[in-house]
């Protein structure tokens, strides 16, 4: 059983046991327009919550990735390097990277889906 | 936004998905299906833009060929009636008022199209300046809408909508009086790609029609509206600079590298004197093009560095479209302009090196 969360910089988060999955949300992809350059960390670097890992840039502007929990890069997906705009295509599928989450009482901090579509919804 | 001022296309943009965004006051799209798509559109086909917003200023008198030629840094009594010139009004310093284009009637009477974001600068300026000079200056800004055709197929597109013959409108030259489906509008064969095209000048009541019959005359080219960020990347590719970036109230003509466009003939105007100086004594920096050598993507303001010195800073930046290459313009010291020379441009956290090459990025 997988959960999903989301972040109020737009991230989502997908987390089964002690790992998790992290993308863009599909409102962000749509916010940014055509993304052209996306740079992602190296496997086994260690983040805190809130530390930017990469960056999503779209034709006119750059835009952090910030973690949505602290963890070790697990895998980042590659793919996504010489096709960035396959996030643009399809933003749940197309994950970022993958994340052994160091503290899970920081999942509390995330939003569900529907507080996520709640918030968008009044920006 | 809710104070933007809108543009008679504006319910034409919100129908075609346009996402609209406050561009110097004004209610403008950023894409419709995206830049990207847009931009391809333009340079293999055909794109129709809403530049609605530029501003239009008429100068008509006896002394208009003189008054003109005061305020701007291009010859002006070059000009042949029916012609077009691009041209900079400067400051005494040199530093640029807008940079903008002329359309000479004849030599009692002269049309300035001038940047969105300086039409109420450009006009005070233009009256301030206007001293004995036997002119009449009006802004018809508001009393006049705008369109955009640029690409290859431009012509091909527009033909079918006028019995005008559109050859006969050559580059940088303009007719009035020509009947685009039976509104009245003025033709020019400018824009701001790098391709060829035409500019049209229309009654705002007569944009909304004209937008949709171009838009329909150009389905089987394959025309696309095309927004604001295309533009945008069309322009920078061309190496064609934009006021705010590549010119500015601190930036001169010269070092943006746009001295042929700056005259020294015996005529005086506002500013020759200091880029008269300027051009003899040396430039002190000057904007360049260059090529980022790794991965990465260089923004306007991002800095220059040559070793651990700060030499200047990105004017425009984008992963060109067209080229697939990330690309740029920076304004840099001098002794670190010369083509060929690399840099670092500090992008994001870490400095990426870069070659200095010629602005007109898609030679």
């Amino acid at each position: 059983m997988s959960e999903l969360f989301f972040t109020k910089k737009h991230e989502w988060v997908k987390v089964e046991g002690d790992h998790a999955t992290i993308g863009i949300s599909d409102y962000a992809q749509e916010q940014l327009g055509d993304i052209v350059f996306i740079e992602l960390p190296e496997v086994d670097e260690d983040f805190e919550q809130g530390d930017d890992f990469g960056v999503v840039e779209s034709v006119k502007a750059a835009s952090d990735l910030y973690m949505p929990i602290s963890g070790k890069i697990l895998e980042v997906n590659e793919e996504l390097e010489d096709a960035p705009e396959l996030v643009n295509e399809d933003a749940m599928e197309n994950w970022m990277i993958k994340v052994e989450i160091t503290n899970k009482k920081e999942l509390e901090d995330l939003l569900s889906e529907v507080q996520y579509k709640d918030f968008i919804e009044e920006e | 936004m809710e104070n933007a001022k809108k543009t008679p296309l504006y319910e034409e943009h919100i129908n075609a998905k346009g996402k609209v965004v406050d561009f110097h006051g004004w209610a403008l799209p950023i894409e419709y299906e995206g830049i990207l798509q847009e931009h391809q559109a333009v340079r293999e086909r055909a794109g129709l833009f809403d530049v609605s917003h530029m501003g239009e200023i008429r100068i008509r008198g006896q002394e208009a060929e003189a008054f003109v030629q005061y305020l701007m840094t291009n010859d002006i009594k070059s000009l042949k009636d029916r012609q077009i010139i691009y041209t900079f009004m400067c400051y005494p310093d040199g530093g640029v008022v807008d940079d903008l284009l002329v359309y000479k009637y004849d030599q009692e009477h002269y049309y300035l199209v001038v940047n969105a974001s300086n039409i109420e600068k450009d006009f005070q300026w233009i009256k301030d300046h206007q001293s004995n000079y036997n002119v009449e200056i009006e802004n018809e800004s508001d009393e006049v809408a705008e369109v955009a055709i640029q690409g290859p197929k431009a012509e091909a597109i527009l033909q079918k909508l006028t019995d005008t013959d559109l050859k006969e409108i050559t580059f940088f030259t303009f007719k009035e009086g020509v009947e685009i489906k039976g509104k009245d509008c003025l033709v020019s064969r400018t824009g701001y790609t790098g391709e060829d095209g035409f500019e049209v000048y229309m009654k705002p009541e007569d944009a909304r029609e004209l937008w949709r019959e171009i838009l329909h005359a150009g389905e089987e080219e394959g025309i696309k509206p095309a927004a604001l960020g295309a533009r945008d990347t069309l322009r920078f590719e061309a190496g064609l600079p934009l006021y705010g970036n590549e010119l500015s109230k601190e930036i001169t003509p010269l070092e943006a590298g746009l001295g042929f466009f700056v005259k020294f003939t015996e005529d005086n105007y506002i500013g020759k004197e200091a880029l008269q100086k300027q051009k003899e004594e040396g430039l002190q920096r000057k904007i360049v093009g260059f090529e980022l050598m790794k991965k990465g993507i260089p923004r306007e303001g991002y800095e220059v560095f040559k070793g651990e010195e700060k030499i200047g800073y990105v004017t425009t930046g984008y992963l060109s479209p067209t080229l697939g290459k990330s690309i740029g313009n920076a304004l840099v010291d001098i002794e670190h302009s010369k083509m060929g020379s690399t840099i670092e441009i500090k992008v994001r956290k870490r400095k990426i090196e870069a070659t200095i090459i010629s602005k007109r990025f898609l030679k």
